[in-house]
């Protein structure tokens, strides 16, 4: 028997939807306005109860395809909190520069819902189902900005090249089921674990699920879309691309190659290798050119996506003999989650930031942030830290998490990857600190202050001291991750392909 | 008194924070607060930094080892080895090796703040991020987990960028010129690179250590493999030597420096560059002596270089913060010279020198912004006859000149006496070279002397002010400092003795 009662947060979320939708019908064009608040006050019940009525609550439904544990639950949180500070950051954006709120607000719940679930599968046909939901929501909100050809050409590339990779994961997936007899996570370990040899065709399957993946997450050689798609968007969508869609598939990820796939890690390991060496590197290289800013953050956020793919890497150590060894798996996985909050929390706010100044020069250039630490020193503290937090410089967020997850990239003995991609975090610095000789060291055009709506001021604070906290006390967010690690992978023993 | 020594290092630590936070409350529109809020800040770290020197060299000398040492917890490491759960500590103590440069870190510091007070624009800001550097030289000199010794010291290479480019100046040569955002860019580009290295280092030596800790004392007990040490020590000499100044990797040190404003100079050059041959000393022989021991004959030939090169070079330049630029390259290879002798001798020089090139260069940089701010101008070719208007301002700057050539009585004497003593031992034509070093350095600061400060007087200078009361008790304590080395340096040469002893200890189990 199903205990619908353990997925009433996602019930919730998507009654929410319903309501804001309902209320955007109901409620007179002046008023409009408080349907943020609905939604980000609604999401903000729904976290603690969610943080209350399950914690420690251990469950499955749908005979196994959807579970609840603590793993879910450390992605739940994270969705719900990114759902916040999305919609709080979109209230002067939408109100200034988009029509139709309501439908706005209602979509990007059933995002967060998608999100939800996504970290809930453990099926592959349920975590495609909620990958399409999710994905589906972003088309329509990259292409909101309905007269603005950058957004319609953005949204036009994300759909055409999202279909695409849709199709490779469906074609892995069918591969996989057709070889295998099974969706199920525990399905495909225990027959990955049990074959003899690898066929052929499980391979094709399992590259063709790794590049579905990567066009989601905009990982090289599938990345391609991605500055188009960020540019065009209307900004707090763009950081919802950047964070939102990566982190959720980024939470299929660590389920699927830490559970599922475990077993034909000396299959996989290489090709992730190979991808998060290339994506760090044109990531990196790609934003030094740019001069768009929302471009740079895109590209940014592609080399972003190459260490956590190190991470993913870093799950399994493959021994000599064909087995996997599975010691360190939870450091990695730690690691890929304490990425993707810092990163998540850092971004969210350095698009905030470039969005208060988009809202005052009307410009996405770099060379508008000109003085901007004069026009608005806070807002020019906010942007300027998370910067460096991006490049990993401490005492920001993004330096633990980047010295945690290289740790365990190169405990696995991937030292090599490891310091590449420090090399290449050397690279990021030098295009963030020309964003911040823009902002400190050349004359603004106008140096006129800028005046901040208060919602926006509160939500940069309260990110400007997550980045902080994050960065130097990380351990309890550190304890939530290690009880989601657990969730999915055990942490010893070696797994062997029998008689590889 | 037990409870206070245990938290004094991280009050060092914390304090700067804490001040920069008061700061932040205070309105940058009324600077005089501001100043006077830094100014206290900065006294009470000076009196802790001079507590920490003297408590060891008074109660904790015969004692050695590692002292007011405190450890917390910061996170653990699940399934990386067996020292897993004490993954990262926040671990603080020093020895006799770090005592004396918490001291240095303490006396530039509070000279610094007394020299900013001229700063006009952006004030507050400007203190603000010099406490975040200042916060971060702290930390790397009194961690012993290698994770935070990396975090602070990212942490005091990450403000300069703004404290430069924003505060610095840029200087204009007949044929080209070299803006402080060049500057600013180069310097950081410079340090972050080399500390790309040192993270590889320390993931690489975390990794081969097995135990899934960081923290130093306990990778010390491990020995670690010849090939591995031989491989490894490489990336920390270089990564660590870039900020040490090391040819050919120094080039970033003289524009950084030049463009920097006053106190930024001062602590950049006095206690910044130091911070790099700490990290050979406490990372790079500590752990890996082996490594050492075969690299070190590469080491000192580079060291030598740089002595030579920044002495040429300080001698052709026009621009008087870059005479100062190339004699801290200069001074700081007979500081890699020193370490690379793996002798006593050589070692404490070396150590010594670090303090005593600290003080001596923060005193030069604090002459030399004194005479900008109020000339205009660094160009000795203009700059004439500078004594008769500037009186005080010329002996200090005559007195840090003195130290720097080697002046018996002053404190570059002695630390460079050491050096050559233990070069001698070890290296004896390299030790010949260093003292044709020494004799270049005294012919650019006798020319310096004799063309910039004396000679028939300028009628330009005329209305000229000399220096501030507080400009001229931040250089007395410089002043102070040097005599004091210089006559007394015994409680300094036993105090580090103390900790090069222990150091070299592993060296000799070695052979």
């Amino acid at each position: 028997m199903n205990d619908f009662t353990l997925l009433l947060p996602e019930f919730m979320v998507a009654g929410l939807a319903f309501l804001v939708l309902a209320a955007d019908f109901s409620l007179p064009a002046k008023r409009k306005g408080l349907l943020p608040y609905l939604a980000a006050g609604g999401l903000a019940a729904i976290l603690a109860f969610s943080l209350v009525d399950l914690r420690g609550q251990e469950g499955s439904l749908y005979d196994g395809m959807l579970v609840v544990d603590d793993y879910a639950l450390f992605f739940k949180a994270f969705f719900l909190a990114l759902g916040i500070v999305v919609v709080l950051s979109s209230v002067e954006y939408v109100k200034r520069h988009l029509e139709y709120p309501g439908e706005y607000y209602g979509i990007l719940l059933f995002t967060v819902v998608a999100a939800m679930l996504l970290a809930a599968s453990r099926e592959l046909l349920t975590a495609y189902i909620s990958l399409e939901l999710l994905s589906f929501g972003l088309y329509v909100l990259v292409a909101y900005d309905r007269y603005n050809p950058k957004s319609n050409e953005g949204g036009a590339k994300y759909i055409l090249l999202g279909a695409l990779s849709s199709a490779f994961l469906l074609y892995g997936i069918s591969q996989i089921y057709g070889l295998l007899g099974t969706t199920r996570f525990d399905g495909i370990h225990e027959a990955l674990a049990a074959t003899p040899d690898m066929s052929p065709g499980v391979t094709v399957g399992l590259v063709m699920i790794i590049a579905g993946l990567g066009f989601k997450v905009a990982a090289a050689p599938f990345h391609m879309w991605a500055p188009d798609a960020y540019e065009g968007a209307p900004i707090p969508i763009t950081a919802y691309l950047a964070v939102g869609s990566k982190a959720a598939a980024f939470a299929l990820a660590l389920r699927l190659f830490g559970e599922a796939f475990m077993p034909a890690a000396a299959d996989w390991q290489v090709v992730i290798v190979i991808m998060a060496a290339l994506t760090m590197v044109i990531g990196n290289l790609g934003a030094l050119v740019q001069r768009n800013i929302k471009r740079l953050l895109a590209y940014s956020s592609v080399g972003h996506v190459g260490y956590l793919l190190l991470g993913i890497a870093a799950l399994a150590a493959v021994e000599s003999g064909g087995g996997v060894s599975t010691d360190l798996s939870h450091l990695a996985s730690n690691g890929v989650m304490l990425h993707l909050v810092a990163y998540g929390i850092t971004n969210m706010a350095a698009f905030l930031a470039v969005a208060v100044m988009y809202g005052v020069t009307g410009s996405e250039e770099i060379g508008s942030l000109a003085g901007a630490g004069r026009r608005s020193p806070f807002v020019g503290v906010v942007m300027a830290a998370s910067l460096f937090s991006l490049a990993g410089l401490p005492i920001f967020a993004g330096f633990a998490s980047k010295f945690y997850l290289f740790s365990a990239a190169a405990s696995q003995g991937l030292l090599w990857l490891a310091g590449l991609a420090i090399f290449t975090s050397l690279i990021s610095l030098y295009y963030y600190l020309m964003v911040v000789r823009q902002m400190y060291m050349e004359p603004a055009a106008d140096p006129a202050r800028v005046r901040i709506p208060r919602v926006t001021t509160a939500v940069l604070g309260a990110l400007f001291a997550g980045m902080v906290l994050a960065g130097v006390y990380p351990a309890p967010l550190l304890d939530a991750m290690q009880s989601a690690s657990e969730a999915i992978t055990s942490s010893s023993g070696v797994l062997t392909l029998a008689q590889r | 008194m037990q409870t206070f020594d245990s938290y004094v290092l991280f009050a060092l630590i914390v304090l700067p924070l804490a001040g920069a936070g008061v700061l932040m409350a205070i309105p940058g529109s009324r600077p005089v607060p501001v100043r006077w809020t830094a100014t206290a800040f900065a006294a009470v770290c000076l009196a802790l930094s001079a507590y920490v020197f003297l408590s060891y060299y008074l109660v904790h000398l015969d004692d050695g080892g590692m002292q007011l040492t405190r450890t917390w917890n910061w996170l653990s490491l699940p399934g990386a080895g067996p020292l897993a759960d004490q993954g990262i500590t926040l671990a603080l103590g020093v020895d006799g090796i770090a005592a004396p440069m918490v001291l240095l870190t303490g006396i530039v510091m509070f000279c610094g703040v007394l020299m900013s007070w001229t700063v006009q624009d952006r004030g507050k800001d400007f203190f603000i991020l010099y406490f975040l550097l200042l916060s971060g030289v702290f930390g790397v000199f009194a961690s012993l987990d290698m994770f935070f010794f990396f975090f602070f010291y990212e942490l005091a290479v990450l403000p300069m960028y703004l404290l430069i480019g924003v505060w610095g100046s840029s200087s204009t040569f007949s044929a080209f010129s070299r803006t402080k955002e060049y500057g600013a860019m180069k310097l950081t580009l410079y340090l972050v690179g080399g500390s790309v290295l040192v993270w590889i280092a320390i993931l690489a030596i975390f990794v081969e250590g097995g135990l899934g800790t960081f923290s130093l004392t306990a990778l010390e007990q491990v020995e670690f493999s010849p090939t591995f040490q031989r491989v490894f020590f490489p990336f920390l000499a270089v990564g660590f030597g870039v900020l040490a100044g090391l040819w050919p990797f120094h080039t970033w040190s003289p524009d950084g420096h030049v463009a920097a404003p006053t106190a930024v100079s001062m602590v950049h050059a006095g206690v910044l560059m130091k911070l790099g041959a700490f990290g050979i000393l406490r990372i790079g022989m500590a752990l890996l002596p082996e490594g050492a021991e075969t690299w070190m004959p590469v080491l000192i030939g580079l060291g030598t270089v740089n002595v030579l090169y920044g002495a040429m070079s300080a001698m052709g330049q026009r621009d008087l913060k870059y005479v100062i630029g190339y004699s801290s390259v200069s001074h700081m290879g007979y500081v890699l010279m020193g370490l690379a002798t793996l002798h006593s001798l050589g070692v404490t020089g070396a150590v010594l020198q670090m303090f005593s090139h600290g003080v001596m260069t923060a005193l030069f940089f604090a002459a030399v912004g004194v005479i900008y701010d109020r000339t205009h101008t660094r160009d000795i070719t203009v700059l004439r006859g500078l004594a008769g208007r500037m009186g005080f301002t010329t002996s200090v700057f005559a007195v840090a000149g003195l130290a720097s050539l080697g002046l018996p009585g002053l404190s570059g004497f002695v630390a460079e006496l050491l050096v050559f003593l233990g070069l001698f031992q070890t290296y004896p034509i390299l030790g010949v070279l260093g003292i044709v070093g020494a004799a270049i350095t005294a012919v650019y600061v006798l020319r310096l002397l004799a063309g910039a400060f004396f000679g028939p007087s300028d009628e330009r200078w005329a209305g000229l002010r000399g220096a501030s009361r507080l400009e001229g008790l931040s250089m007395m304590i410089l002043v102070g400092f040097i005599f004091l080395v210089g006559l007394f340096p015994f409680p300094f040469i036993r105090v580090i003795d103390t900790g090069t002893a222990e150091l070299l200890a592993r060296f000799l189990s070695l052979s």
